[in-house]
């Protein structure tokens, strides 16, 4: 894609954000106040992210890769368990990271 | 509630304070901007455009996001739907501000709402609800928000300039799939909360075949659906 595309797509993405953060700052007498969105918005961080987190585990470049040979399923798996017990996003990145480099390392 | 204070803070005060209050949160968001920088580059992205996208999107997640779908050659509309859905719950940060900037110029409430990233408004908030309510006091969210805004900027410019030496071949690009592993952990707070990023991974898998990238969309919705009709499961919590 092109670098005008590159620009325009994200400067629609800062477009669509900044309404998001400026919805009930300046429209907030317009905007329904149920309790509902609340509960509706709760779920689309874990929904967003999960749905993100398995094709860059199962499907790299395209083709599913279902099998216990995937070294990013091992490194992904011990990044979980560090993030569960850590609750820290730097220190689960360089585990995860750590453990790719040396399954690699192994198979290779 | 503390309305004892003679002198209002001056807007320079609530400035500093602001500064004050977003400093801590500034150590976990300057290494996430610098891995962001790294990963954006390993996406596919141009350095320019990785550090253009910090201040045009200005939100974390959502930029790596952002780099994912680019790398992807996702159709524009799909990526802008996409990083809309991300970004949704500042629609909730947006409420809970609002009283508090009520009756303010347009300016500023431009300005504040351009800032509201989700940690200035973690640093703002017990501000604005337990602290005094005078008349400059939306300055303060201008001093977490600036603080972060800052931070970000730099710390990105950094890790692009940290990625442009760090070799290909060094799969990099599996540091995206580890944020939102770590993001996906301090986001699960109840069963349904794991029922919904469960279902929305099981479906996204045969869901890519759909056309458009549509998939992630899709899936990010059974995702939803499913944490909603699981919310009984969860117990009595609140």
């Amino acid at each position: 894609m092109s670098t005008t595309t590159l620009l325009l797509t994200m400067a629609a993405c800062g477009a669509v954000t900044f309404l998001i953060r400026l919805s009930f700052i300046a429209f907030g007498h317009h905007l329904p106040d149920d309790p509902r969105l609340g509960i509706v918005l709760r779920y689309v961080p874990s929904a967003i992210l999960g749905a993100l987190i398995a094709p860059e585990i199962f499907a790299v470049g395209g083709a599913a890769d279902f099998s216990p040979d995937n070294p990013r399923l091992w490194a992904a798996f011990i990044a979980l368990l560090t993030a569960w017990q850590t609750r820290n996003v730097l220190v689960t990145i360089a585990t995860g990271m750590l453990a790719l480099w040396a399954l690699q390392a192994i198979r290779f | 509630m503390n309305d004892s204070s003679p002198i209002p803070p001056s807007p320079r005060a609530e400035f500093l304070g602001g500064i004050r209050a977003e400093l801590p949160l500034l150590l976990g968001v300057v290494p996430f901007g610098m891995i962001f920088g790294v990963l954006g580059l390993a996406a596919g992205m141009p350095g320019w455009a990785v550090v253009l996208s910090s201040s045009l999107i200005f939100g974390g997640s959502s930029q790596v996001v952002f780099a994912q779908l680019w790398g992807a050659a996702t159709p524009p509309a799909v990526t802008v739907a996409t990083i809309g859905v991300v970004n949704l719950r500042h629609l909730l940060y947006s409420a809970a501000v609002a009283d508090f900037l009520r009756g303010l110029p347009w300016r500023w409430k431009l300005l504040l709402a351009y800032l509201l990233t989700d940690e200035a408004f973690a640093a703002a908030l017990p501000r604005f609800r337990d602290g005094p309510a005078t008349p400059h006091r939306h300055i303060f969210l201008l001093g977490t928000g600036f603080t972060l805004w800052a931070g970000w900027q730099l710390s990105t410019l950094a890790g692009v300039m940290l990625g442009s030496t760090i070799p290909a071949g060094w799969s990099l690009d599996f540091s995206i799939a580890l944020t939102f592993i770590a993001l996906l952990v301090l986001a699960v707070h109840r069963r349904s909360d794991a029922g919904a990023a469960l279902v929305a991974a099981a479906v996204v898998l045969p869901a890519m075949a759909l056309p458009h990238k549509l998939g992630l969309l899709v899936a990010a919705l059974a995702g939803i659906v499913a944490g909603l009709a699981l919310r009984h499961f969860d117990g009595k919590r609140a």
